[in-house]
């Protein structure tokens, strides 16, 4: 693994006795020794430390911050003029074909944005930005701060001992809060459908920082093995999955990410790549949907997963896109995209499974109820 | 115990086989969620796929050590697949099985062998 990179707490992440993999070019893990399943299930009912440094960090700043939100509103269909000083936004960039290049996160952070982006995007995304947006806005990377994320029902609790502003913050709130001695950037969101927090640190504290939180009896490191099983659950999109540069957000269900001033007859109406089939399809409806799978047996369906209306017909209807087994469900949790007809929840499929057609029911999203602070 | 490399045990039980998997293979699996057993009365072929195992993290199969006929199989793993993380080596027994060659089992690892296999 010697040409993969490594984050600023991948000596902590040995010393747990964490089993490392390969993950979007850097080395990351898994799991640690209390498995997938505990730690999931300590994440819903406690709190979950997560490394999540390998994530893009970004920094978009003009002479005037208008400037830089406005030059954003062409790469992605969301509203940023509209986004208060302190808050944050979920979005995605687009392709001219109405694709998903990539999700992220957007916050204003008064005189700057900060972007955050998927690890395995973040330089195709950085380039991407470069190219729209300089000179008028300069794009910078940073190779400087390591990105944390404390997650589950006693994250607030746990954060707060080390700073109360923490507690005051609501769903997607940003601040800056010194923590460990460092000052630090915090928003009250995350990838696991639980109540949280992202915490972006200087390098130089990460390590400090993620000790402090894991001294808290409340508080296990959790690797992606979780995170994944987690989010899955929550619903939560997984980019080059459940969505990628073929599926339009119509497709992926995330329309209401795309807010009401960039809709057709908004202020701000279309004016990102691939506008046309976007706005074209929140009207009309895409041709296929994506839904929340219930395998009706124990077996999971796994990403891939072929799909079909009855036990009998030669042509799938859609695939499963993310499944495995859901620890707090108690059962398989799957999602993927089937034709709109058949998007209806509760409607009868069948997944092809080891040359097996076995049952699986269209299932509201998410499996586990949320539990953000709004 | 005898062990195969695809990290198989087989205790002697009669004229019966008992096969599992071992605990460092349980350990590399993770939390197993899924277990599909073969029916009782199935003759089957030394390397034939005959158990659906999967975990948290993939599918895999366990092969069928040696040729002969499955007489046994342990249906409590159907109803909780954890139980294979819990006792690997013990309780939680895949299948039993009729070898036609007994002496075949002299083929496998013995226990120190099998450590030195797995490192």
């Amino acid at each position: 693994m010697s040409d993969l990179k490594r984050t600023p707490l991948y000596d902590l992440h040995v010393a747990l006795s964490a089993k490392m993999v390969p993950f979007a070019g850097y080395e990351m893990p898994v799991q640690y020794p209390m498995g997938v399943m505990k730690e999931h299930l300590h994440c819903r009912a406690a709190a979950g430390l997560f490394d999540v440094s390998h994530m893009g960090q970004v920094i978009l700043r003009a002479d005037d911050p208008e400037t830089a939100k406005a030059a954003l509103e062409r790469l992605i269909p969301q509203d940023v003029l509209g986004l208060g000083e302190g808050r944050q936004r979920y979005g995605f960039f687009t392709n001219d074909a109405g694709g998903i290049e990539d999700d992220l996160m957007f916050a204003n952070r008064g005189d700057h944005l900060f972007v955050v982006v998927n690890a395995a995007c973040k330089e195709a995304d950085v380039a991407r930005m470069r190219a729209a947006l300089e000179p008028e806005v300069t794009v910078k990377l940073l190779e400087n701060r390591a990105l944390l994320a404390l997650q589950g029902p006693k994250a607030e609790a746990v954060l707060a001992d080390l700073h109360p502003q923490v507690a005051d913050m609501r769903f997607m709130d940003v601040a800056t809060v010194p923590l460990a001695g460092a000052e630090c950037w915090v928003s009250r969101s995350g990838y696991t459908g639980e109540d949280g927090y992202e915490i972006s640190v200087p390098l130089a504290a990460a390590k400090d920082l993620a000790q402090v939180l894991l001294a808290h009896p409340d508080v296990e490191p959790i690797g992606l093995g979780a995170r994944d099983s987690l989010r899955l659950e929550a619903g939560l999109c997984l980019y080059g999955h459940d969505i990628d540069a073929a599926t339009s957000p119509v497709e992926g269900g995330l329309t209401w990410a795309i807010q009401k001033v960039r809709r057709a007859g908004g202020d701000r109406e279309g004016g990102f790549p691939g506008a046309g089939r976007i706005l074209n399809e929140m009207t009309g409806g895409a041709a296929r949907r994506r839904v929340g799978l219930q395998p009706a047996g124990r077996a999971p369906m796994r990403d891939g997963t072929p799909l079909f209306a009855s036990a009998e017909d030669d042509t799938p209807i859609g695939s499963v896109t993310s499944g495995g087994f859901g620890p707090t469900v108690g059962a398989p949790v799957a999602m993927g995209y089937v034709d709109a007809a058949l998007a209806k929840t509760g409607t009868a499929l069948f997944g092809e499974v080891r040359g097996k057609r076995l049952p699986v029911a269209v299932a509201k999203l998410p499996f586990v109820a949320a539990g953000f602070k709004r | 115990m005898k062990f195969t490399e695809e990290h198989e045990w087989l205790r002697v039980e009669g004229d019966e086989v008992v096969v599992g998997i071992t605990a460092h293979a349980a350990e590399q699996l993770g939390d197993v969620v899924f277990i599909e057993l073969p029916d009782e009365g199935t003759t089957v072929s030394k390397d034939d796929e005959i158990v659906v195992i999967e975990s948290v993290k993939a599918a895999s199969d366990i092969l069928a050590p040696l040729d002969g006929e499955i007489t046994e199989v342990n249906e409590a793993l159907v109803e909780e697949p954890g139980k294979v993380n819990d006792d690997p080596e013990g309780e939680s027994w895949f299948f039993k099985m009729k070898i036609e060659d007994m002496s075949a089992l002299d083929d496998l690892m013995d226990e120190a062998a099998y450590k030195k296999f797995i490192g």
